[in-house]
């Protein structure tokens, strides 16, 4: 593979590094089940490549013995398993990078494990692949594992395909035995988008048709893997299509430069070149393409570069840019697939951050169209999606940006989704398409506006949150802060839980999914009160943080407070003024808040009311001067 | 016959190893208030640096260069250092573990797990709590070990500067969870994907300044433990049975001095390096005690904050 020329600082040795310097780079990530043989089959690559190390290898010898399952011989796979843990198991749990090279290109492998459990990193490998190496055991052909391998990286956008028929040795190097697999795989995968789908026989264990074609597969015909992945061709030609660049940071040395930096998505831009900003519509004319090493006449896809514009237009972080000819649509509503990638199940009308490129915006799902089983492929109806699981959803977004289809645009396309709390990735998605919903239901603009309202009522808008577990008592609470303000003369609405389970919300549940939607509902009745220029009291368990900060987005700040009623679950317990502890202790209700179901109390509420050391009295008389202001006096200015 | 042409073509390995680098930089810049960036003062270091310049210019990196200081490394390391922020024009934080010091904790007195511990380990810790940074770039590469190899690029420490390896965000294309409470951390690897060899390639294709312990001279060599150590300076006690002999070794891998091992070269320029690589069979870890002390002793090491 890597043949040095010996002489030092001979022209040959310097054309050798001149042509090293100018590879090639490919990405490609290898599937299969736990025994498929696929740690060896990277193994097995990095030593034909001449890339294990005498020091790497002496200490292999030394693991083989120790944790080897092949005998005598020198276990490959123990080369890749990084973690102790996994080499304790012997199995990956993890995505592993590892690195070879040939004359012909450098190579980036991501080894992702083929459990089940582990879709997770298989989409993770896959994300920054160009090509697949998908494994199947000889003797056992395609399997479930397969078939759901071949899915996930088709989802993921991958296009070029190797089908490594591994263990031939195991089945004899028997011709037709590789060409019914073969069969297989083209027929289920037709429908999958596949551009080149390569099939070759090969033992990792021995190397046959790996790095060479092996003599005892005669009837093999096509490369080895090693040459395969030499030669193919996985260029997109991403400089023909339209030009994307999202803005990652603006670079302002002094007063007199003001450039955006930016790597190419799509496309090139030249000097000259008409731009416009996607979110505003503002229009511009690129001057100046800038680099560290001089100025490019040209940008082109995958190009870290820093523009300067002929005006000084608004531009930040998060924008992209496009040719005025080709904008990218705008919306907050789209269709997409997500593959979920937490114990923490994803929840309709949860409020999760979704970043995309660089831009991060408050998101929701507001629909889970159906789960995708992927093994079968099939479409199940689902309320939630747990770890693992694939399903195209309906997103809604806190604002507009730029979303175009994965399959057309990997970056505007694609977006991880971050838990508010925990700040965890917890799922990654594909665009299919955008909704025209948002795009043609535009906000009607009102003449009597909100402070107009709340004006002729001679009252400042605002909303209590009042949340604790059942029988804290925040409803209590509740209606005195009511009857003292309704003394004031001020205009209330009082929103308490059980009433509103009765009408609005009466198709809601207990189950999480239905507690989201139920806090959602809630929320948005809130505001539009609001809006109307009431004050409004909201009196419900709403025991998730994410619904409650979701409630408190909707206003702006400083007109929203949680109010925390904090009761021991003990005393509420004791007190049950309602039956319900009993109930639940016994089994006869389920999902409740502090039995079986979870209370995230408020980290830092603006009222903390506890009710085992202040009197009702005293705790309404707080929230009702913070509804009226410190001082007590209404502020005039909204 | 003129010179090959060794500029980096646009659309070579190097070039978008490049552009993934500047990229992962910016993405840390615009997201944490308060980053910084380690500098080991090796190789790595040097095209991190070198990186970071192309980032952000006409600007100069928007963040500090630290340095922990072990008061260990090679005197031409510390040289080296000093004349490249003012070459540059950067700020470096140059952070000692006093409490090591005065505990005189050295490498030859009390074995290189706990002296690393001590003075590197616990010395980064105390650095970053002191400046409360929230984001610290790191050289380290995932060719370089077994337990590197599934770090993620943008690595999640909890506020004890702990890693999880089994609890590691998901992390897909280049969209990177930069969302910490106060007090984590993220640390950032932008050179995670390139190779040693990529490494040496983009230094001589860029011409960017190394210290020159990297190049073959004859330097004092006391041969110990089967490795070949420099007498730095007096702090160095021979035993018994060694003696210090001229000999023509490099390093490639630099660290504190006693516990980083040369090997017999003469590869005197850049281009003598790369060869030398090409055909080397021995990785570049070898030359550092810390790594043969137990298996599977950098994830250990990782876990409790060493970069």
């Amino acid at each position: 593979m890597n043949s040095v020329p010996v002489a030092r600082d001979s022209q040959a040795f310097q054309r050798y590094i001149a042509q090293q310097e100018k590879k090639s780079l490919l990405r490609f990530l290898t599937c299969g089940s736990v025994d498929d043989g696929k740690s060896t089959l990277i193994g097995r690559l990095l030593y034909e490549t001449k890339m294990i190390f005498e020091d790497h290898f002496s200490a292999l010898e030394r693991d083989s013995r120790k944790h080897g399952t092949t005998g005598e011989d020198v276990d490959l796979a123990l080369l890749l398993d990084g973690l102790e843990a996994e080499r304790e198991q012997g199995i990956t749990i993890d995505v592993a990078y590892r690195f070879f090279t040939t004359d012909a290109r450098k190579f980036i492998v991501a080894d992702t494990p083929g459990h089940e459990q582990y879709t997770r990193n298989m989409a993770t490998g896959a994300s920054t692949s160009d090509l697949a190496v998908l494994l199947v055991d000889a003797r056992n052909g395609i399997v479930t594992q397969t078939r759901r391998h071949a899915f996930i990286v088709s989802l993921l956008g991958i296009r070029h395909i190797v089908l490594a028929v591994n263990k031939i040795d195991l089945v004899d190097f028997d011709a037709a035995r590789f060409a019914a697999i073969r069969d297989d795989f083209l027929q289920f995968s037709a429908d999958f988008g596949f551009h080149s789908i390569v099939a070759i026989p090969l033992s990792a264990r021995y190397g046959d048709n790996v790095a060479e074609r092996s003599p005892r597969t005669p009837w093999y015909g096509g490369p080895s893997l090693l040459q395969h992945l030499e030669s193919v061709d996985v260029t997109e030609d991403l400089a023909s299509r339209p030009f994307r660049m999202s803005v990652q940071w603006v670079n302002r040395p002094d007063l007199d430069f003001r450039g955006f930096a930016g790597t190419v998505a799509s496309g090139a831009i030249r000097p000259g070149d008409d731009i416009v900003v996607a979110q505003s519509g503002v229009r511009s004319k690129v001057e100046r393409i800038v680099t560290y090493d001089g100025d490019l006449d040209v940008a082109e896809a995958g190009d870290a570069v820093t523009l300067t514009l002929a005006d000084e237009i608004d531009v930040s972080r998060g924008d992209v840019f496009a040719r005025s000819g080709d904008r990218p649509e705008v919306i907050d509503q789209f269709a997409a697939h997500v593959v979920w990638m937490h114990e923490q199940p994803l929840l309709p009308g949860r409020s999760y951050l979704l970043k995309r490129g660089t831009r991060t915006v408050s998101a929701q799902v507001t629909e889970i169209r159906h789960k995708i089983d992927v093994n079968t492929f099939q479409h199940l109806a689902a309320r939630d999606l747990k770890l693992n699981e694939v399903a195209e959803v309906h997103l809604g977004l806190s604002e507009a940006i730029a979303i175009e289809p994965y399959r057309e645009h990997r970056e505007t396309g694609s977006f991880i989704l971050i838990d508010r709390y925990s700040n965890a990735t917890v799922g990654a998605g594909m665009v299919i398409h955008g909704l025209r919903r948002a795009t043609n239901v535009h906000w009607q603009a009102i003449d009597v506006t909100r402070a107009a309202r709340a004006q002729m009522k001679h009252q400042l808008p605002k909303l209590a949150w009042f949340t604790g577990l059942s029988g804290s008592g925040k409803s209590t609470i509740a209606n005195v802060v009511e009857k003292k303000l309704h003394t004031l003369g001020k205009h209330t609405f009082l929103l308490d839980g059980d009433n509103v389970r009765h009408g609005l919300n009466r198709d809601l549940g207990f189950t999480d999914a239905d507690r989201v939607e139920n806090i959602r509902r809630v929320g948005e009745v809130a505001k539009l009160m609001t809006d109307a220029g009431l004050i409004v009291l909201v009196s419900f368990i709403s025991p998730f943080r994410a619904e409650r900060q979701m409630a408190r987005d909707l206003m702006k700040p400083g007109d929203f407070a949680e109010v925390f009623v904090d009761t021991p679950l003990e005393v509420c317990e004791a007190r049950d003024s309602k039956g319900l502890y009993a109930k639940a202790r016994d089994g006869l209700i389920k999902n409740f808040t502090g039995i079986d179901s979870p209370y995230e109390a408020p980290e830092v509420p603006e009222i903390h009311i506890r009710t085992t050391e202040e009197t009702i009295e005293a705790a309404a008389d707080r929230v009702v001067a913070w509804i009226l202001g410190r001082d007590g006096a209404d502020d005039w200015v909204i | 016959m003129g010179m090959p042409d060794l500029s980096v073509d646009q659309h070579s390995h190097l070039k978008r190893l490049e552009a993934e680098s500047i990229r992962i930089m910016r993405e840390v810049a615009a997201e944490f208030s308060n980053p910084v960036m380690l500098y080991s003062i090796g190789k790595d270091s040097s095209v991190m640096l070198h990186l970071a310049m192309k980032a952000f210019y006409p600007s100069k990196p928007p963040f500090p260069l630290l340095h922990v200081d072990t008061t260990w490394k090679f005197r031409e390391m510390i040289a080296f250092r000093d004349e490249t922020a003012k070459r540059l024009g950067l700020d470096i934080i140059v952070h000692v573990n006093e409490e090591g010091v005065r505990a005189g904790i050295t490498p030859f007195t009390h074995g290189s797990n706990y002296y690393t511990h001590v003075m590197k380990t616990e010395g980064l810790k105390q650095a970053l709590d002191k400046y409360g940074f929230d984001a610290a770039f790191g050289g380290a590469r995932r060719d370089e070990e077994k337990s590197r190899a599934k770090e993620r690029i943008f690595s999640f420490r909890s506020a004890n500067h702990t890693w999880d390896p089994k609890n590691q965000r998901p992390e897909l294309w280049q969209i990177y969870n930069a969302r910490v409470h106060k007090g984590e951390s993220i640390r950032a690897f932008p050179l995670s994907n390139w190779t040693e060899l990529d490494i040496w390639q983009y230094i001589l294709a860029e011409g960017i300044p190394i210290v020159p312990l990297y190049f073959a001279k004859e330097r004092p060599i006391v041969e110990r433990d089967g490795m070949l150590i420099m007498a730095d300076d007096e702090r160095m006690v021979l035993r018994p049975d060694e003696s210090v002999r001229q000999r023509l070794v490099r390093f490639r891998t630099l660290g504190c001095y006693p516990l980083t091992g040369a090997v017999e070269s003469d590869a005197a320029s850049l281009a003598e390096i790369v060869r030398e690589m090409l055909i080397a069979r021995t990785s570049e870890r070898e030359g550092r005690l810390i790594d043969h002390d137990e298996a599977g002793s950098m994830e250990k090491k990782k876990k409790e904050g060493y970069f």
